[in-house]
């Protein structure tokens, strides 16, 4: 427990904290975190509504892996886009980016015979050059960023056109497809599960595990506020169980999609980056308050930069496992991909204005909108009413945000 | 006495976790000039705004008599239709559109539905006029300087028919001049029996004009105080008296004692500038810092004092970083070493930190918490120099450029407790804290960086009086630990009781160099005031 340090001149002035109970250090973590909480708890609704109403369809092993392999390309757009809102600004052009890039890589695979590896090397190239183009009139020439991607929404459809002449090209190698749609292979003797996922379960569990009594070991060394050993043991006891029911769910089929590698890769990758890195902090610091960062010495051109440069990757890379799992390089692939993901971004907890959001964010708002899809599909909702369903969730979940912040007051 | 215009009893309203306001009493009298005094945090904004409505009638507890009548305002325009006008700190003018339409924004003048723009002109104009503001109502506010737009916000006040006008903190943006304009015409409209409350820090202001100050502390009414029985009495309560009812004792010592730095290198210089020339942004042929030498020796407060305009800001912010204009001319040396500071991190990496005067603008990024604000200029840096001093914490950044959370924690903890910020937590967010705190928190990151020069820009603007004897003792310790400061304030009886050396400036040039054994407000102000002669 903290001890408050009294005020030298008067002790009697101003509200002093008060010894916190660990009951008030949970809710004001919670309240920290309410947009994220909160949609962590809407994903769980969702998914037991859809669990019941579809007659235990949604969760099984097939559909989770289904699951999973539709939605992999806009979770990798979500998570871009969530650091583009924190900064600030915002990307109109990755749907036509994605479209741009599946082009290219299926110009270079089917009608120049390269080998996929190279040709998945050149296309994540292509995206960090695009995401460098606009960055470059953003960072340094200073048009708005709405303004320089809505060029780019235009810019790279019609490029894919072009590069296309109007046509679809396939197939991909099956080396190429199997990004969007393999499994890790399976090794060793036969379980009935799925073995190395199996491992990578067990795997995943003890670095959570190792992370937290890390963590708790470390704070309890520089005499921080940590959680009662109850609550905590409870919270590991729940990631736990979390990380096994998945894993057994996903090993009695045929195991962990290579989506979802990437996806978890570029999840700890970039969640590290933004919360530990110093670029990610001054990613936050630009979005809140960019003058005042730009005086505490943040390069804001350099980072502003870098972030359309990771952008421009991250929608290579969803260009790509998107015409994987098509199999061709389409012209009209990826509409719309750019508002899927801004949505992922704010039912996730970013704020118009920056500075706000998480990766994890961006990716519960990802799973969110995925389960809906999944699960309108699956009973029978049409499109038309979908969308309408989603814009709703949109509206619903923003709005949320905003009375919270209300209600908590200024 | 006549019965009071306004009343308010039992005024008790909570916020989530705090009692911001209980049990407050408030009264004024028809055609009185009405102070509320308080430290930071006593509740002066939140009282206002449940009087003027922007917390509904509903949200808190008491009851509000106004001229008589019980009223239950439920938004800002139903305040409004009574004659309750508020006036907020930051003002609230649309810059691109003209004074004329400012002035009846959300109240246009109107026939059959369209602007009739005569009537709108005329109007404004007169209003102008009885403000006593020399300008044409078709000027764009975005044209006119901030004491002219608190003029304009003034006529806005009286389009409405104003009753009683609320002002929060007039004067914490004007200069000397454009104060006592202002102070004026507040007391001119006095003797049209409009009838005013003023929230302000500034005491000698207090004295000046109202004639009863009520207390505020903790949320809590603590006395009413007369201070002039009719207008044209000389004010019968002390500053000290004030004080006394804000802080809840006597405040013997308004600056700390100076605690001179014996280090081996005393007296070494830390900052020597030389020949700084720099050009207005945009407009090219202006020159706004003209030709300022000065230096700074080790454990050493020296103070800039000068006017509205003179320059000061503009020579700190393009010293550090060129953050301002265009640079002409000027060298830089860092105890000793020549240095070039073309961009603030250069700066930063060569020793010298700046506190800006807008920490809303230019210190924090109020959507984060206490943590990372007070991190942030540290991130970069902290590998070459790692910090030794006053913050003695240890860098937390890896040598890949990687944070370590806890360390960073653990740091901005112990700065949350030795500055004594007032949040339960340093995951607060810093736009909820008050002013003062703020302050501390913008300063608390600057020493963490570990300068050698800390350029302090109006560290106590907006701060009361408990806080500013806070700021006053960081200050002194940073001087004591060897730092160099420049102290650049508005307020000569700080800069008198801090400072051991005091350059003026005036329209861009240093204009004198006294001494601390020299320096009286009169001398200053004689040294602040000497402009070119216009031949």
């Amino acid at each position: 427990m903290t001890t408050t340090t009294t005020p030298p001149r008067d002790s009697s002035s101003a509200p002093r904290p008060a010894a916190r109970s660990a009951g008030a250090l949970l809710i004001e973590s919670m309240r920290a975190n309410m947009r994220q909480y909160g949609m962590l708890i809407a994903l769980a609704f969702i998914v037991v509504l859809f669990q019941i109403w579809t007659d235990g369809t949604l969760l099984l092993p097939n559909n989770v892996s289904n699951l999973i392999q539709q939605n992999g390309y806009i979770l990798i757009l979500a998570i871009g886009m969530m650091i583009v809102i924190i900064a600030g600004h915002i990307d109109l052009s990755v749907g036509s980016l994605v479209a741009f890039v599946g082009a290219m890589s299926a110009v270079m695979m089917v009608k120049h015979d390269m080998p996929w590896v190279l040709a998945l090397v050149l296309s994540l190239l292509i995206g960090a050059v695009a995401g460098a183009w606009q960055g470059f009139f953003i960072a340094y020439v200073g048009i708005p960023s709405f303004i320089v991607t809505l060029a780019g929404m235009l810019l790279f459809r019609g490029l894919t056109q072009i590069v296309l002449e109007g046509q679809s090209l396939a197939p991909f190698p099956d080396g190429f497809q199997n990004i969007a749609k393999g499994f890790i292979p399976e090794m060793g003797p036969y379980t009935q599960y799925h073995n190395p996922t199996l491992l990578l379960g067990l795997a995943t569990i003890a670095f959570l595990l190792f992370r937290e009594w890390r963590d708790r070991k470390r704070q309890l060394a520089f005499e921080l506020d940590v959680l009662p050993t109850g609550l905590w043991v409870a919270k590991c006891v729940a990631m736990t169980a979390a990380v096994v029911a998945f894993t057994l769910t996903l090993a009695s089929f045929h195991g962990v999609p290579v989506v979802m590698l990437i996806m978890c890769g570029l999840l700890i990758a970039l969640g590290y980056v933004m919360r530990n890195a110093v670029v990610g902090r001054h990613v936050y610091a630009l979005g809140g308050n960019k003058a005042a960062a730009k005086l505490s010495g943040v390069k804001d051109k350099r980072v502003t930069f870098l972030v359309f440069v990771n952008m421009g990757v991250l929608a290579a890379l969803a260009g790509c496992v998107y015409a994987a799992r098509l199999n061709a390089g389409t012209p009209q692939a990826g509409l719309n991909f750019e508002l899927e993901a801004i949505a992922a971004s704010f039912i996730g907890g970013a704020s118009m204005s920056g500075g706000v959001g998480t990766v994890m964010g961006a990716v519960i708002g990802g799973l969110v909108l995925g389960v809906l899809n999944n699960g309108m599909s699956l009973v029978g909702i049409g499109t038309d009413y979908q969308q309408v369903i989603k814009g709703l969730v949109l509206l619903a979940a923003v709005g949320f945000d905003v009375w919270n912040k209300r209600k908590v007051g200024r | 006495m006549s019965a009071p215009l306004l009343e308010m009893r039992g005024i008790t309203k909570t916020f989530p976790g705090v009692k911001a306001l209980s049990d407050v009493h408030l009264s004024v009298r028809p055609g009185e000039i009405h102070a509320i005094c308080g430290e930071n945090g006593a509740g002066k904004s939140t009282l206002m705004k449940v009087l003027s409505g922007v917390h509904p009638h509903g949200s808190y507890d008491g009851e509000i008599l106004f001229e008589g009548e019980p009223m239950a305002f439920k938004d800002i325009r139903a305040s409004e239709r009574h004659g309750i006008v508020i006036i907020h700190q930051e003002l609230a003018l649309v810059p691109y559109l003209s004074i004329a339409e400012n002035i009846f924004l959300g109240n246009e003048q109107t026939r059959r539905g369209f602007i009739d723009w005569n009537d709108t002109l005329r109007r404004a104009s007169a209003l102008l006029k009885r403000v006593g503001l020399r300008e044409k109502p078709q000027t764009p506010v975005s044209d006119i300087g901030v004491g002219k737009q608190q003029l304009v916000e003034i006529a806005k006040a009286l389009s409405k028919e104003v009753k009683l006008l609320i002002l929060d903190e007039p004067t914490a943006a004007l200069n000397d001049d454009d104060s006592a304009k202002l102070l004026d015409l507040i007391v001119e409209l006095r003797g049209q029996g409009i009838a005013c409350i003023i929230i302000s820090h500034k005491l000698n202001e207090i004295r000046q004009i109202t004639d009863t100050v009520t207390i505020l502390r903790d949320g809590r009414t603590i006395e009413s105080l007369t201070v002039r029985q009719a207008p044209s009495d000389e004010a019968r309560l002390s500053e000290d008296r004030i004080i006394r009812g804000m802080v809840g004792r006597d405040l013997d010592h308004r600056f700390p004692d100076r605690t001179p730095y014996e280090g081996a290198d005393a007296g070494e210089l830390a900052l020597a500038v030389s020949g700084w020339t720099v050009r207005h942004p945009v407009d090219h042929q202006r020159t706004v810092v003209d030709d300022v030498s000065l230096t700074v020796r080790r454990g050493e407060i020296v103070g800039i004092a000068g006017l509205m305009g003179a320059g000061r800001t503009e020579l700190a912010m393009s010293v550090f970083g060129r953050s301002y204009g265009q640079y002409v001319a000027g060298t830089v040396a860092v105890n000793g070493r020549p240095v070039v500071t073309k961009t603030v991190p250069a700066a930063v990496d060569a020793g010298i930190a700046y506190v800006t005067e807008d920490r809303k603008r230019y210190g924090l990024n109020l959507i984060d918490n206490i943590n990372r604000n007070v991190s942030l200029a540290s991130l970069p840096g902290m590998r070459r120099r790692g910090a030794g001093g006053f913050s003695g914490f240890g860098g937390f950044v890896g040598f890949v450029g990687f944070v370590d959370e806890h360390h960073e924690r653990q740091v901005s903890e112990r700065y949350r407790k030795s500055m004594n910020i007032k949040a339960p937590t340093v995951f607060e967010q810093v736009g909820r804290l008050s002013g003062g705190n703020q302050q501390k928190v913008v300063l608390s990151k600057w020493i963490h960086a570990d300068p050698e020069v800390l350029i302090l820009d109006e560290p106590t603007r907006g701060i009361d009086v408990g806080a500013k004897y806070e700021i006053y003792t960081v200050i002194d310790k940073l001087a004591a630990q060897g730092k160099a400061v420049l102290f650049i304030s508005s307020e000569l009886p700080e800069l008198l009781g801090m400072c051991d050396r005091i350059y003026t400036m005036a329209e861009g040039r240093l204009t004198g160099e006294v001494t601390r054994a020299e320096a009286t407000q009169e001398v200053l102000m004689r040294h602040m005031t000497k402009t070119r002669s216009k031949s």
